[in-house]
Formats: C-alpha cells, structure tokens, sequence
C-alpha cells in the first residue's frame, strides 16, 4: 500500500492537467452551449419510463367514463385471474390507506376543500378519474386485465358551465356546493374612481381551458426494502413531494426519497401531487416489487391537470384623455371537479397583476372559484398572470379604440416612467425596476412599426381581403416565487426560499448542489457559469446535482420563474461562503492576515508579494487538513438559503403583426417581435430559447388550443390528433431583443424569464387579430381565434361581438 | 409466436415477439434501446422517430412483425466512432433543445428531411418537421439547426 504523500499528491494533481487555468473572462453573460445536451442528443437518458428495477411491476388504472355518477359496483376478480396479473384493486380497497391529495393554498376563510381521494371510492366527478387498477408483468398484459374489470355506475348530472353552476338549482358537484371560494381586493376609491368617467370600458374575456402537453408523458416508479421507499417521478417538484407524500401517505418522511430523474418538460404540469404517485407507493408497500406506472398521452390528456379556464369581466373607467383612473375585476375561475396543489392560488397569482405596467388610482379584484365535474385546473405556464396580462392589455387596445389614438399612445398615457421607479402599484406590489420607454423603442424599431401601420391603412382603404393587423403587449409579471413572508400572507402551505451548496472536492473540481430541479431549463450549464464565476474555477471543473432528495436534500423545486432568481442566487451565496473559508485558510498557510488577500481569478494573492494559493490548493489542504488553523473544520463546503424580499418584474414590449384572411378567417402571422428586458442575463442563448418557447405557448392560446369539453363532460380533445398544439409549419420566426434594467432584488440583478414569452404574446397575438378587423366592427375574437372563429367575427354572427 | 430478425444499430436480434407488439416497445423495453421515446399514442408528435432501413418512421405506428428483417437506426446508432453525427452536433450548438424529449425523433426527422433536399429553405424545413412536436423551443432554434446540419453534412459530403 503506497503512503499517501500529500504534497505530492498535491503536486499530481496539479500537473495531471486535470485542473485547468481559468480563462479569466467572465462566466456570466457567455453563450455557453449547454452542459445538458449531449446526453439527451445520444438518447443517454434517464427518463422515469426508461427505468428498470428488478422484479418491476406494472400498472394501468381503469378511469371513470362518466362525468359524474356514483360508483354502485366494482368487480375485480376477473382480471385477477387472468395471465401476468399480480393484482387488481378498487378504490374501496385503498379508502382506509389513500388519504386525500393536497391543496396547499386555502386563499380565503370561506374556502371549501373537499376530500380528494387518489382513487374513487363511490363517486365520480369527472371524466377520467381513476376508479380501479391492475398491476401485470407489463403493460400488454395490464391492459388485457383493465378490459376484464366491471365497474357500475350510477349517473349524475354533469356541472359544465361556471354561471350555470352558481344557481341555486344546479346539480352540485360537492355536498357544500359548487362555490369553493369567494374574495375581494380593494385599492383605493373604486366607487369615485368610476362615478362620472368620461371614458368607460366595459369587456368580458373568456380564458379558455388549455392541456399543458409537456412532451414527456407522467411516469411513476415506486419500490421499497421493506423498511424505506424511492419513488421516481416525472416531476418538477421532488422536494415538495416528498413532504406531500409523507403527510398523505404516512410513510415517514426520512423513510421516503423523491427522484426526479430526467424530466421532459413540465410548464407548471408536472407541479403536482397526483393520485398515481400516491398509488403506486401504496402498490409497491402492498405488493413488496417495484411499481411502475407509464402515462399513455390520452390518459394524460385527461387527468393532467388544465391550465385557465376563466371568464374575466373587465371594467376599465379613464378621463377623456385615457389617463386610467381606475379598474374592476370579476372573475370566475373554474377549479375542476377538485382543488389540487395550488389549484385556488392561481387566479390569485394573477390578482395583483390585472394593473400590469400601468398608474391608477383605484382597483378592485373579486373573485369566485367554481366546482365543475371536469378535470382539475392548476399551475400552467404563467398561472394567474398571463390571465391578468390577456385582460388589461385587451382592454388597453380598447381604450385606444375608444379615444381614436394609437394603442402605444394609450400606454405611454399610463404607464410607469423609468425614473419612477421603484414604484408601489395600485395592488400594492412594489417594482423595483424597469425601462418601459426603452423596450418599446427598441421593440417599435425591429417591427417597422410605422411602416406596418401604413401598410395597414393602405389595404384598409384598398379594401385588401388580407387585412393586415398590428397587436401590442406591453407587459411586466411577477417573477422569482416567492418571498416566505408574502407567502405566509397569503396563506400558503410553505415558504419561498431555495437552497445551494457548494463541495470543493480534494482535486479542485467542484459539486454544487441546487434545490431547484430542472426539466429543460439548463440549470447545469448556467449555475455552472454563477460558481466559475464567483469561485474563479473552470465553468468544465464544474458539476450540478439535483433532483434526488437524498442528495439535493433541500428545496422547494422549479416554477413560478423561480430558479435563478432565488436558486441561483442560493448557489452564488454558497461559493462566497467557500470563498469565506478559503480566504482564512489561505492566510494561515501564506502568514498573513486575511485582510490582506485578494481574490482574482481564482487565487488569494497577498497584496504587494507575489505569494498566492489558487482554490484547488486550499481544497486540498483543507482536505489533507495537515495545517489548519484553529477553529477551521476540514473542508471548504458551504451551503446557502435565499430567501427574497420582494419579486421580480420583468417586462417588455412585443408586437405582433398578422394577416387575417376577411374572405376564410385563416390568420397568419406575418412578423413578431419581442423585447424583453429580464434583467442581468447569465446565459443568453437559453434566455433567448426561454423566449421563443413562451412565445410559442402563448401564441398557441390565441391561435389554436382549446380543451372541449361537451355537454356530457366528455373531453372532447382527449388525443394529440383532437388537440392542437403547434408544429414547425405552424408558426413564425421569432425576432428577440433585448433591454436590461438589473434587478435591484438580488446579487445577481436577474428578474428571471421563463413565463415571460407565455404572458406577453398571447394579448400581442389577440389584439393583432381584433386590430385587422376592428374597421369592420369587431372587437373581440374569442380565444383560440380558429378560422371558424375569425370569419365569424367578420360576417358579425356567433363567436365575435360587434361594438 | 412469430419470430422476427431485425437489426438495431448494426446488431442482429432474434425475437419471438407477440403479433401486436410495437416496434417502439420492442426496442425500449426488450431490447433496452431507451434513447427512444414515446410522446403520443396517436402519431402525432414523432418523439419516437428511427430510421428504418435508412426512412424516418414513426416506431409507435409500426408493428415489431413488420418491421422483421429491416435495419433500424436510432438516436443510439447515429454517432460514428464516439462522436456525433453532424445533425446531433448542430443542434447542440444552436440550442434546438431544451428538455431534449422531442430531440431524438426531431434529429431523425431532420436527417431524413435532407435525403429529398439537401439544401432546404426555412420553409421547407418548417413543413418538413410538421410531423414532429416540440413543446420548449418554438422550433426557431430547431430550424436553424437543421439549416445548420444541412451545411455540415453537404460540406462532409463534398471532403469526402
């Protein structure tokens, strides 16, 4: 056995190469190709269902075909006694054990939360809802048994429509009723606000229900010992439920890890608790063999919970020179058959945002939640403010329209000036930067937007059928979820805060290790730029774990544009407290006082010698630990907790220009042009990419996605074919740009961007088509302006309203 | 139970398969090929896509038994020698992904598309990929990067 000589080992290191010069140019603000893709370009993947365990399991749940009903009979036996099938089971047979899947947001004193048991016991509230299961040796065979399962049912009426569902003679989908909650914001002197207005602007938008579609399917896959249990989920949030699961399952939370392997994508989607989590835990604690549960994308479309799904009537007062006096917002939102997550929360994330950019005096928000035998609605990209956003920039381009002035003119009238800020709004946030003129000039000087109106007035009076029309979105949201302390004002279950450590491995390479858990977003490769940075270490010397809770054993997890914000920022934190010890450490070892070290590229430099130890040597001093002074413990690994004081507010300016068809209602977008300024920019490759996928989301609201349910409760939207979501051929190139106003909230002066794209080019897109058409007398297209749609509009029948 | 020889990545597999197993999960869950991903069960989002004897194919919408003798390439097979094929490489530099479900099926896609033209515009790039489903990048990265692709390969093409 050799001796372990540690300078010489020391010396190996650094002479093996492993350890590379920084190249002294910053980290943060580079286009680093990304970390993350080769793998996932050479099918190297770790998605939930490309998993194995030995003597791994199948299950298939058998869903509710009714929208509502009582479930009278359940009969098993048959597939039991069928090849390949271990067991089959009804919810009767879980009702002691499942417990109820949680909302942890009770917005309001008079909130109801009805039992939500992970699998129906003896009712059914809506289509798709999982009433039995059948566990195989795979899923051919699972699904030969699904087929032999009886179930009866007793049926109940369907509860559709929100106003419907509010009468006091609607079939209820609860016991307490279909009301789940009530509340009411006020700002200031709404009633003054709207008494005598010169202008006044009265609008109802429809939000309509929208399939999240993330392109990884859900997949669960439980096993056990006997005595702990993994569970590996496509999901964004493994930390929160891994807390979650424990409450509702009762397995004890030391006792359960949370895997979130390879995650394709979640859009708020996969923020969840869901019933096949649950069950499949319970399978394999039954069971005793790993449990595995594959998601097919049409049982996904049905049980995935929905986005939207809400009818905002808008009343906007202003003097006669279209300065905002004041604003009223009554919302419906439809909750689905159950509250899920945050199911309640998300019209609530929208409540302060109705005045996005704009000065007024006075705001009002009221708002019901509705129980409907449909699938539950929660978190989809944006949740609340692109709701919010959709409304007042609608209605911004209404007020335009009242007053004869351009819709960019209306906004200039009211919104913030850059040297206003930070300014505290009328809903009583605070923004704490931002350049509106800045982005719209910019924004106006991609477009050509002069010129594109010239164009407009000249097919306008040619009487062109291809009308072209030109659509404004001058948007902030609300970024970085969340401040605890906001949090806990608004009654959610848990804080806002996120984790980061940082592990100086002996040989100088380095593990951070984030709360935050990534499914697309490129966390490896921009918090690989944040440590290189602020550690003066190599952006390849650089690893980043996450998404397993016996290794990242903090966090809150993914959404909300949360994770740079405060999860980046964790990380940056974590390597000045690594810097904090190194420096102590690199004065012992140098003599001198710590006071009189520099740090710069990577090395503590007594000032004014030419003595110097880089971070590699300290990490491995520290872990020789030979020489240390007192009080400093054998290692330089720190880990940091962040937790914000306020948001962030993002914003910017898109313009969309589309022409619309008069003669078959077929819009096509002509150009789009968005500038965002989204603060200090760490990678802006995936800034940009961050962009063009929201702008796509968002245009996929205006233009083509809708869930359909029928009278019946039947989701009529049920398959890929049915649901359309845009392909290549589908939409535009996008032109991005950028502004920057740092965050003053945060180290690092970033304001986040993942929703951003999502809420600014929805309202971008709509007023584009309304704008084509207002000469005609429309002035609202209901979403998804479809062809049907637009050309209804244009002959003045059902589907447009005419001024 | 009908026995099927296919080849997957240039290596020769007998299986005795059930008549109604599909290529797709042949190759997942028998033959260990994970690189291949399921999106849909309608074929529509081609996250699923191989090159079966040298065409781009949707394995969801293809039999194991009908594919019995073929050549099957996949995300896995693509590389030559340790290293990307040009199309995995120019995605990578142009950020065509981001969660990277779609991607495999994508590159294939993409790959095929440059068999009928191997200089493409943007718009026949565009059509070209409507059979393929992506749902983070809004598809300008992905265009690019196919435009990119095309580039190499002909350059690869014309070296060669």
């Amino acid at each position: 056995m050799t001796e372990l000589d540690a300078g010489l080992v020391g010396e190996q290191i650094a002479e093996s190469g492993q350890v590379a010069e920084p190249s002294g140019r910053r980290e943060i603000g580079r286009a680093r190709r990304r970390k993350e893709d080769a793998r996932l370009l050479t099918g190297h993947t770790r998605w939930t269902d490309n998993l194995q365990q030995p003597g791994m399991v199948q299950v298939m749940f058998l869903r509710s075909p009714m929208a509502h009903a009582r479930i009278t009979r359940v009969d098993v036996s048959a597939a039991r006694e069928l090849p390949g099938v271990l067991a089959a089971f009804s919810g009767r047979d879980f009702a002691d054990e499942q417990g109820s899947l949680p909302c942890a947001w009770p917005v309001s004193e008079d909130i109801v939360i009805p039992d939500h048991p992970p699998m129906a016991v003896s009712e059914v509230r809506y289509v798709g809802e999982a009433v039995a299961c059948v566990v195989a040796t795979d899923r051919y065979r699972a699904a030969d048994a699904l087929e032999a399962v009886e179930v009866d049912y007793e049926p109940l009426p369907a509860v559709m429509d929100m106003h419907d569902a509010l009468t006091p003679d609607s079939p209820k989908v609860h016991e307490s009723g279909n009301k789940a909650f009530s509340t009411t914001i006020t700002s200031g002197d709404v009633e003054a606000a709207f008494r005598d207005a010169p202008v006044l602007i009265d609008r109802t938008y429809i939000q309509q229900r929208l399939i999240p579609s993330a392109m990884e399917p859900r997949a669960v896959l439980a096993s056990t010992d006997g005595d702990t249990f993994t569970l590996w989920s496509s999901t964004q949030i493994p930390h929160v439920l891994r807390v979650m699961l424990a409450v509702t399952t009762g397995i004890p939370e030391h006792r359960l890890r949370v895997i979130a392997p390879d995650v394709g994508g979640g859009f708020g989607s996969k923020l969840q608790v869901t019933a096949e989590e649950v069950l499949c835990l319970l399978l394999t604690r039954r069971l005793g063999r790993p449990v595995k549960w594959s998601e097919s994308r049409s049982e996904g479309n049905l049980t995935v919970h929905h986005g939207r799904d809400q009818i905002q009537h808008v009343r906007l007062a202003a003097e006669a020179d279209g300065r905002i006096r004041g604003l009223r917002v009554e919302l419906l939102a439809d909750m689905g058959a159950y509250l899920m997550l945050v199911t309640p929360g998300v019209p609530m994330l929208g409540a302060s945002m109705f005045n996005g950019i704009y000065k007024m005096d006075a705001y009002e928000f009221a708002c019901t939640g509705v129980f409907t035998t449909k699938m539950p609605t929660d978190a989809y990209r944006g949740a609340g403010r692109p709701e919010a956003t959709y409304a007042i920039e609608r209605v911004m381009d209404e007020l335009a329209a009242e007053l004869g002035i351009d819709p960019l003119e209306a906004r200039r009238r009211n919104w913030i000036r850059h040297d206003e800020f930070p300014y505290t709004t009328v809903s009583g946030l605070t923004y704490d930067s931002g350049n509106y003129e800045a982005a719209t000039e910019r924004a106006m000087a991609l477009f050509g937007y002069d010129k594109l109106r010239a164009e407009q007035a000249d097919r306008r009076d040619r009487g062109d059928p291809v009308q072209l029309g030109i659509g404004v979105s001058t948007y902030t949201e609300m970024c970085g979820l969340a401040p605890s302390r906001l949090l806990g004002m608004a009654n959610y279950g848990a804080g806002g805060w996120e984790h980061g450590s940082v592990r100086m491995l002996p040989t100088g390479k380095v593990e951070v290790i984030t709360g935050t858990s990534p499914h697309g977003q490129g966390h490896v490769t921009s918090w690989s730029q944040i440590a290189a940075d602020a550690l003066g270490v190599p952006f390849d010397d650089i690893t980043v774990l996450h998404g397993d809770t016996a290794v990242a054993h903090k966090g809150m997890d993914t959404y909300g544009s949360r994770s740079l914000v405060i999860g980046g920022v964790a990380v940056l934190q974590a390597c000045e407290k690594v810097k904090d010890k190194a420096r102590k450490l690199a004065a012992h070892l140098l003599e001198c006082s710590p006071d009189d070290l520099e740090f710069e590229a990577g090395a503590f430099k007594v000032r004014g010698t030419g003595a110097s130890k880089t971070i590699q040597e300290l990490a491995f001093a520290a872990f020789t630990a030979h020489d240390l002074p007192e009080g400093v413990e054998a290692r330089l690994d720190s880990d940091a907790t962040f937790d914000p004081d306020n948001y962030s507010f993002p914003h910017g300016t898109h313009l969309c220009a589309v022409e619309v068809d008069t003669e078959t209602g077929m819009v096509k977008i002509r150009s789009y042009v968005a500038v965002d300024d989204v603060g200090k920019v760490v990678n802006p490759l995936i800034v940009e990419g961050q962009v063009h996928g929201g702008i796509a989301q968002g245009v996929a609201q205006a233009l083509f996605e809708e869930a359909v349910y029928d009278a019946d409760g039947n989701l009529l939207t049920a398959t890929m074919a049915d649901y359309l979501l845009p392909s290549a051929a589908d939409l535009p190139a996008f032109t991005t740009d950028r502004t920057e106003t740092p965050s003053t909230g945060n180290p690092l002066g970033v304001k986040g961007v993942g929703e951003a794209g999502t809420i600014a080019s929805t309202p971008a897109v709509v007023n584009a088509v309304v704008d084509a058409l207002r000469p005609r007398g429309v002035r609202d297209v209901q979403m998804p302006c479809t062809p049907e749609r637009v050309w209804r509009a244009v002959q003045g029948t059902r589907g447009g309203e005419r001024s | 139970m009908p026995r099927i020889t296919i080849t997957v990545d240039g290596i020769r597999y007998e299986e005795d398969v059930e008549p109604r197993l599909l290529l797709v999960h042949l190759l997942r869950e028998r033959l260990g090929k994970t690189g291949t991903p399921i999106g849909c069960d309608t074929s529509n989002c081609g996250a699923c896509t191989v090159m079966l004897d040298g065409r781009s194919a949707k394995s969801c919408s293809v039999l194991a038994v009908q594919a019995d003798g073929c050549d099957v390439v996949t995300i896995e097979g693509l590389g030559a020698d340790g290293s990307m094929h040009p199309m995995q490489r120019a995605f990578h530099e142009e950020h065509a992904l981001q969660c990277g479900y779609c991607t495999p099926g994508m590159v294939m896609a993409a790959i095929d598309l440059l068999r009928n033209d191997p200089d493409p515009s943007e718009e026949t790039i565009r059509h070209g990929l409507e059979g393929n489903l992506c749902r983070c990048t809004g598809y300008c990265n992905i265009v690019r990067a196919v435009k990119r692709g095309a580039q190499e390969m002909g350059q690869e093409v014309r070296t060669s």
